[in-house]
């Protein structure tokens, strides 16, 4: 049985795929309990009671509002073009998923364990942009095609800032491979020797997911509901899916590179007993809470200011930490050695 | 087996859809199977072994370069009919370049029929115990630091080329400048005034915002005394 699953091209295949499900299946009731999650704590900082009719605490509101998707019709209008409309949304989904083949969720625990992870999760996190872009133009109306075009412009000029901090999170690593990313901070999480690495990652990774503050892309004050304003039903939710699942990816980044991974916060006795898993998860919950309190505290930021602190601020000051960095490893001789 | 079948299947979508981005009739579609062009010559990367080669394609030309060429191509108000207009006109001209592009490759894979070993003599060593990326930066920073910088240098001076051609102040932007925004204090943008019941600020004009006059076009926001 062990042969056949780990040399027999067949078992190998069926494998993967049991791993692929094991980790698809939760994130996908993970990313519907955050839809929920979202709802309930910005009620509770907007003193309100939030969903809590369906289900015990509402905990059954997100898949009531599954069913009600499926049960809706599919709208495609009669100007836009039909195959990239329909593909906008699966290929948003499709990369919100494909991501997840490699984050280790324990030590060695991915499905596919690359010598480039992060290059890899680089690579498909800037072709999100694809399925925003095809669905605006698609849509073939005014406000999504906006929505499309600021959310282009947006993604990419994050993006510069953020392959300034994962350069300057390799230099201190030695290696592309998130294993070894996550290796590396047995002693100290990146957090804290990289405390405005980090900040910046994280408010760049809220401007690569269209979260707010940097949601202009679905401003619904100006531009209705940006690139989706055209989608309905299951082509919506899948949208849906895809732009949580991202967040959940990128909150899954942002551990990896500086929260430790699946490290716990002292490699002592009690923190010891509670498994990998557990602490990546609760580090995970740990900052999907955070995107939500900022949504919840934050007003949209302005398209210009939007373009000014990712151009003028986070681009200067993380091409100086980087040298900063490279200049005090290399002082100090702590440049890691090559593997 | 299955790395060729692997193989065939990624160069026969590269070839179709590469034929499709010149023969598309539309450009949002031409753009797009680029895209899936660039994302299968990165597939045929990563059979080669070569996986830092593919995901650098895959991060800089789909996810950024053919990100604004998609940007653009929309932002066109393109006439299908009048880009069909010039095809006889640029088929000499394309088709001599298309032939001598396919004479080079002609010489390229004679030369490695003829001499399979003349490639080798000048490939670096591979040590397969390294990783694919350490290796090339130990070449690149090394050997080819000269090469690397200067190709640094083009791309330098090419940027600058661009901003130099389209910055311009159209003199009707309204930039801000984050300095004077923040050095504003109470004194200079607001008033305190002591009013007679039932009179109101007639003839005070100043309180209230001088919309109709032509604003200047830096620091709009201290040179006028009033509420936004």
């Amino acid at each position: 049985m062990v042969d056949f699953l780990f040399n027999h091209p067949v078992g190998v295949t069926l494998l993967t795929v049991a791993k692929a499900l094991a980790l698809l299946v939760p994130l996908l009731v993970a990313v519907a309990m955050m839809t929920l999650a979202e709802r309930k704590i910005m009620a509770a900082i907007q003193l309100r009671r939030g969903p809590n009719v369906v289900g015990p605490f509402g905990l059954l509101q997100p898949f009531a509002d599954a069913i009600k998707m499926i049960m809706k019709e599919t709208i495609i209008p009669t100007g836009a073009n039909r195959v990239l409309f329909l593909m906008a949304p699966m290929l948003t989904f499709a990369l919100a998923m494909i991501a997840w083949a490699v984050i280790p969720v324990n030590d060695g625990w991915a499905i596919a364990d690359i010598n480039v992870g992060i290059l890899y999760l680089f690579a498909i996190s800037s072709m999100g942009v694809y399925g925003i872009i095809i669905a605006g133009w698609a849509s073939n109306s005014k406000y999504p095609f906006m929505g499309a075009l600021r959310s282009a412009a947006q993604m990419v000029s994050y993006e510069v800032s953020m392959g300034f901090v994962i350069v300057t999170v390799l230099l201190c690593v030695g290696s592309l491979n998130l294993n070894a990313i996550v290796k590396a901070q047995e002693t100290i999480w990146f957090v804290i020797p990289l405390f405005p690495m980090a900040i910046i990652f994280f408010i760049s990774t809220l401007a690569e997911t269209n979260r707010s503050p940097f949601d202009l892309p679905e401003g619904e004050s100006e531009i209705v509901a940006g690139f989706f304003v055209e989608y309905s039903s299951m082509s919506f939710a899948l949208f849906f899916l895809g732009e949580y699942a991202n967040m959940f990816l990128m909150a899954a980044m942002t551990t990896i590179l500086f929260l430790g991974g699946w490290l716990p916060p002292f490699g002592i006795e009690p923190f010891t007993w509670i498994p990998g898993p557990v602490w990546f998860v609760l580090k995970i919950c740990f900052i999907m809470f955070v995107f939500v309190w900022v949504r919840a505290t934050f007003p949209r930021y302005r398209y210009d200011q939007l373009m000014r602190l990712g151009w003028k601020v986070f681009l200067p000051f993380s091409l100086f930490y980087l040298v900063l960095v490279a200049g005090v490893l290399l002082a100090m001789g702590w440049l890691p050695k090559a593997v | 087996m299955i790395a060729s079948l692997a193989f065939y299947i990624f160069a026969t979508i590269l070839l179709v859809s590469a034929g499709m981005v010149v023969t598309a009739r539309n450009p949002v579609h031409s753009v797009l199977f680029l895209v899936l062009a660039f994302f299968n010559a990165a597939a045929l990367f990563l059979l080669a072994g070569a996986e830092f080669l593919a995901m650098i394609l895959v991060i800089v030309y789909v996810g950024a370069v053919a990100v604004l060429f998609l940007f653009v191509v929309m932002m066109l108000d393109i006439n299908f009919a009048q880009l069909r207009e010039g095809f006889q006109r640029y088929l000499p001209i394309g088709a001599t370049v298309a032939v001598i592009l396919l004479a080079e490759l002609a010489i390229v894979l004679g030369g490695w029929t003829l001499a399979p070993q003349s490639a080798g003599l000048r490939a670096a060593p591979m040590d397969p115990a390294v990783s694919n990326t350490v290796q090339l930066g130990k070449i690149l920073y090394t050997d080819y630091i000269l090469l690397f910088q200067a190709s640094g240098l083009v791309l330098l001076v090419a940027m600058i080329g661009a901003i130099v051609l389209t910055l311009r102040d159209r003199g009707f932007s309204r930039n801000q400048s984050v300095a004077v925004q923040l050095a504003r204090t109470p004194a200079n943008t607001m008033e305190l005034l002591d009013l007679a019941s039932g009179k109101g600020t007639k003839g005070i004009d100043f309180l209230r915002p001088k919309a109709r006059e032509p604003e200047p076009v830096a620091d709009t926001h201290d040179d006028h005394k009033g509420h936004h």
